[in-house]
């Protein structure tokens, strides 16, 4: 049979092409090298759980809900104020929320003696919403501020909790 | 009114996310692909002529790859997380694949094929040199010293084999850089299948006249004579790369006209008004039509050799200015208009600043300094360093 | 001496402080949050915007701004003045963002709205595809999110975003955006914006949620997304959109 004949000039040659090659096997070698020296690294460095929802840090989803909450929100602050929140109800600022007016106060919601709220600067506060513009909303009531008061503020005549006279 | 801007931007848009340096980052990632193809023009299409070039383009490409990446560093909010990249990758980001990609084509293209190719170069001087030198050279054989006829043949054969998977490679890398901005599906000026193909063209014609350049500039200080009919080949290749990437920018701009798209007024007014200078007259005229028109008559009408140079000279300078134009109008024009298409803003080069003027200009220099390291380490021109 | 009603609550608001004080310890320690009952698979959030009831105040960008510290000049949620001509080319402004409302208008005879807008928590977000390293994501909620510790600040993301809601944050170095206050929402109340709108314009919405009143108005009004050729999944729906809007 064919393979059982011995060719030593075959082996010879075989022999030959391995090792004029070998040099190559160096280069494949650092190659393969660095590449195990990334794989541990990576594995050693990625966050902990990265990917268990998605292709990102698990951990930041907490991180975020952890923020600092500024506006205290609406039940909070009727949980004390009910007279203002009663008067509020049975006007047309029903729906306007207390912190719209009177600014980011979970702070006050938190520790009342220590941070007292600031009275609103009324004169720029009603022109934001009521001051007139044709972008508005046509039902809703705005007026040329300069016309309509003579200088006068808002709440001397309105009650801004209900504003209607 | 808000300085800058002129009608209605998004409030986030007036600030440009990307500037000067990334400007930088296609083109040199470009002058990387380019000057990668004209090296495989020779050792896979047997264009015997440019056979001069050869190692100095695979050293060009080599000294622009290993900057490409720093424009990019620079840039970044964070550049200590950038690893973060290769730790987990996104798939689905063309930013992040694009890193996997610049790795194989640095260590598998072309570290490889120039180590296969200078191998009996460095077994050489490792044991010339010596000192400090030999040490270099040393490290450089990776502990292997056969330089046999046999091995150098085998050689050979891997390092061809090297250059044909190099050739996709270099399309992909710079393939690649298009993408990124071609797949961007909220940006109509980016956004188009063509612009992997225009940037791959357009990389190819910038590596192929810098490679001149750095040709004729070597010859004068290396005081060889200059090869003319390698000058009249890379002339010829620079013709035919340019005529195909202005055809396909034309293309691009002929279908935006014709398709008229809403998007069309808007772009259409930023192009005569805030990138009229950097493109309709430093990259369309000077830096395209100007080098198309030299390098033309150069196939039409035969000069003198001293003139020929001239236009190679003149043709090769503007075409490197005018694909510099093409970068910044796509990445800098692609964000002086509003997506609201109602308004544009303004982009102001600063100084010293990290992504700043002087840092582009040290970022451009940087590759030089690099190729001349290269070959004084590696010199490509061994029949004459021996001397 | 009278105890009022108002003191009694001030004592029982201290003693919830100190209750949610020590909550907060605990999560600073990295216990066991108080807010755990909070289940992200029962909600994907979005929004809807009723364009006929905004009226240009620029609550909700103050409010927004005061509640997330978003640095000058930059938005998570901004309010547009739209002046629209009979051939629908419109005139656009919003002055810083309308954080202190518009001044009145000048031009007459046009159609004018305003369009208040935020990042529209898309559930095919490009800006989340876009991230080379994972530090933006569409959490399992629904609200597209940024890990300010992860993220590069390449600002790929920003160029990827369609509607401009994102900007890296000239602190942090990082890309911030809106969060749809998920520090809010996950603990049962709603974002600042909509806290503060005067009008009931925007409203959080939890579609995940049966009982949210988002099926109702959306069974019942005429909506739109803004850029819906961009099929990017928007969760902002808004009523009465003008075709001019972009």
């Amino acid at each position: 049979m064919l393979h059982t004949a011995y060719r030593p000039e075959k082996e010879m040659g075989l022999r030959r092409i391995f090792t004029d090659s070998g040099h190559l096997v160096r280069p494949a070698v650092v190659l393969i090298a660095a590449l195990g020296i990334f794989l541990i690294i990576r594995a050693l460095v990625i966050p902990k759980a990265f990917g268990q929802y998605g292709h990102y840090r698990p951990a930041a989803l907490m991180e975020i809900r952890q923020r600092p909450i500024v506006y205290a929100g609406q039940d909070q602050c009727v949980m004390c104020h009910d007279d203002e929140a009663k008067t509020r109800a049975a006007g047309k600022h029903a729906h306007v929320a207390c912190e719209a007016c009177h600014g980011p106060l979970a702070s006050h919601a938190n520790d009342p003696a220590a941070h007292v709220p600031k009275l609103p600067d009324v004169a720029n506060l009603c022109r934001r919403c009521h001051e007139k513009d044709a972008a508005k909303p046509p039902g809703f009531p705005q007026v040329v501020t300069a016309e309509h008061s003579g200088g006068m503020t808002c709440n001397s005549c309105h009650q801004p909790h209900n504003p209607h006279l | 009114m808000i300085p800058g801007v002129d009608g209605f931007m998004y409030p986030n848009e007036i600030e440009l996310q990307w500037g000067l340096l990334i400007v930088l980052y296609p083109y040199i990632t470009g002058l990387v692909a380019g000057a990668f193809i004209l090296a495989s023009l020779e050792r896979v299409f047997k264009v015997e002529a440019v056979r001069p070039t050869y190692r100095l383009a695979l050293l060009t490409a080599l000294a622009f790859l290993l900057v490409a990446p720093l424009p990019l560093q620079l840039h970044l909010g964070h550049p200590e997380r950038s690893m973060e990249m290769y730790l987990t990758p996104h798939t689905s980001s063309a930013m992040a694949m694009f890193g996997f990609v610049y790795l194989w084509y640095l260590t598998v293209v072309l570290l490889l094929e120039i180590w296969l190719d200078y191998r009996v170069d460095i077994v050489r001087m490792a044991q010339s040199t010596t000192g400090f030198m030999r040490l270099v050279y040393k490290a450089l054989t990776l502990g292997s010293e056969n330089v046999s006829p046999a091995a150098r043949r085998i050689d050979d054969k891997v390092g061809y084999t090297v250059t044909v998977i190099g050739i996709p490679s270099a399309f992909l890398l710079h393939g690649y850089v298009g993408f990124i901005f071609g797949s961007i599906k909220a940006n109509p000026w980016w956004s188009t299948p063509l612009m992997p193909i225009v940037f791959l063209f357009s990389a190819m014609t910038s590596g192929i006249a810098a490679v001149l350049l750095l040709y004729m500039a070597s010859v004068k200080v290396k005081k060889i004579p200059i090869d003319m009919r390698c000058l009249d080949t890379i002339g010829k290749y620079l013709f035919y790369t340019f005529l195909i990437d202005f055809t396909l920018e034309m293309l691009d701009l002929v279908h935006r006209t014709y398709e008229a798209d809403e998007s069309f007024r808007s772009l259409d007014f930023m192009v005569h008004t805030r990138l009229m200078f950097s493109q309709i007259i430093l990259q369309i005229l000077l830096g395209t039509l100007v080098p198309l028109a030299l390098l033309a008559a150069n196939q039409l009408w035969k000069f003198s050799e001293a003139k020929r140079r001239v236009m190679y000279l003149t043709a090769a300078l503007l075409t490197m200015v005018g694909i510099f134009a093409m970068r910044w109008n796509v990445v800098i024009g692609g964000q002086l208009f509003s997506k609201s298409f109602l308004g544009y803003t303004t982009y102001k080069v600063s100084f010293a600043a990290r992504e700043g003027l002087f840092t582009a200009v040290g970022l451009m220099i940087l590759p030089f300094v690099i190729f001349v390291v290269l070959v004084i380490l590696l010199p490509p021109w061994p029949e004459r360093s021996e001397t | 001496m009278e105890i009022s009603r108002r003191d009694l609550f001030t004592i029982g608001g201290k003693l919830l402080v100190l209750a949610s004080a020590g909550a907060t310890l605990e999560q600073i320690t990295g216990a066991e949050p108080a807010t755990e009952a909070y289940k992200m698979a029962d909600h994907w959030w979005g929004m809807i915007v009723d364009i006929d009831k905004c009226i240009g105040c620029g609550n909700c960008v103050r409010a927004c701004s005061n509640e997330n510290h978003v640095p000058d000049g930059y938005f998570r949620t901004w309010v547009e003045r739209y002046q629209v001509t009979e051939d629908q080319q419109p005139q656009v402004d919003s002055p810083n963002g309308a954080i202190d409302g518009f001044p009145p208008s000048t031009h007459t005879g046009v159609k004018s709205f305003f369009v208040p807008k935020l990042c529209n928590q898309c559930a095919h977000s490009p800006c989340v595809q876009v991230c080379p390293v994972g530090a933006t994501f569409v959490s399992p909620d629904g609200v597209v999110l940024v890990d300010q510790s992860y993220c590069l600040g390449c600002r790929y993301c920003v160029q990827a975003c369609p509607y401009g809601c994102r900007y890296l944050h000239p602190d942090t170095k990082t890309v911030d955006k809106c969060t749809l206050c998920y520090h809010r929402i996950t603990q049962g109340l709603t974002t600042a914006c909509c806290e503060n709108c005067p009008t009931g314009a925007r409203q959080l919405v939890d579609f995940k949620n049966p009982k949210d009143p988002v099926h109702e108005f959306l069974r019942h009004n005429k909506v739109q997304i803004l850029k819906p050729y961009m099929a990017t999944g928007a969760k902002v729906y808004y009523k009465d959109l003008d075709g001019s809007v972009r």
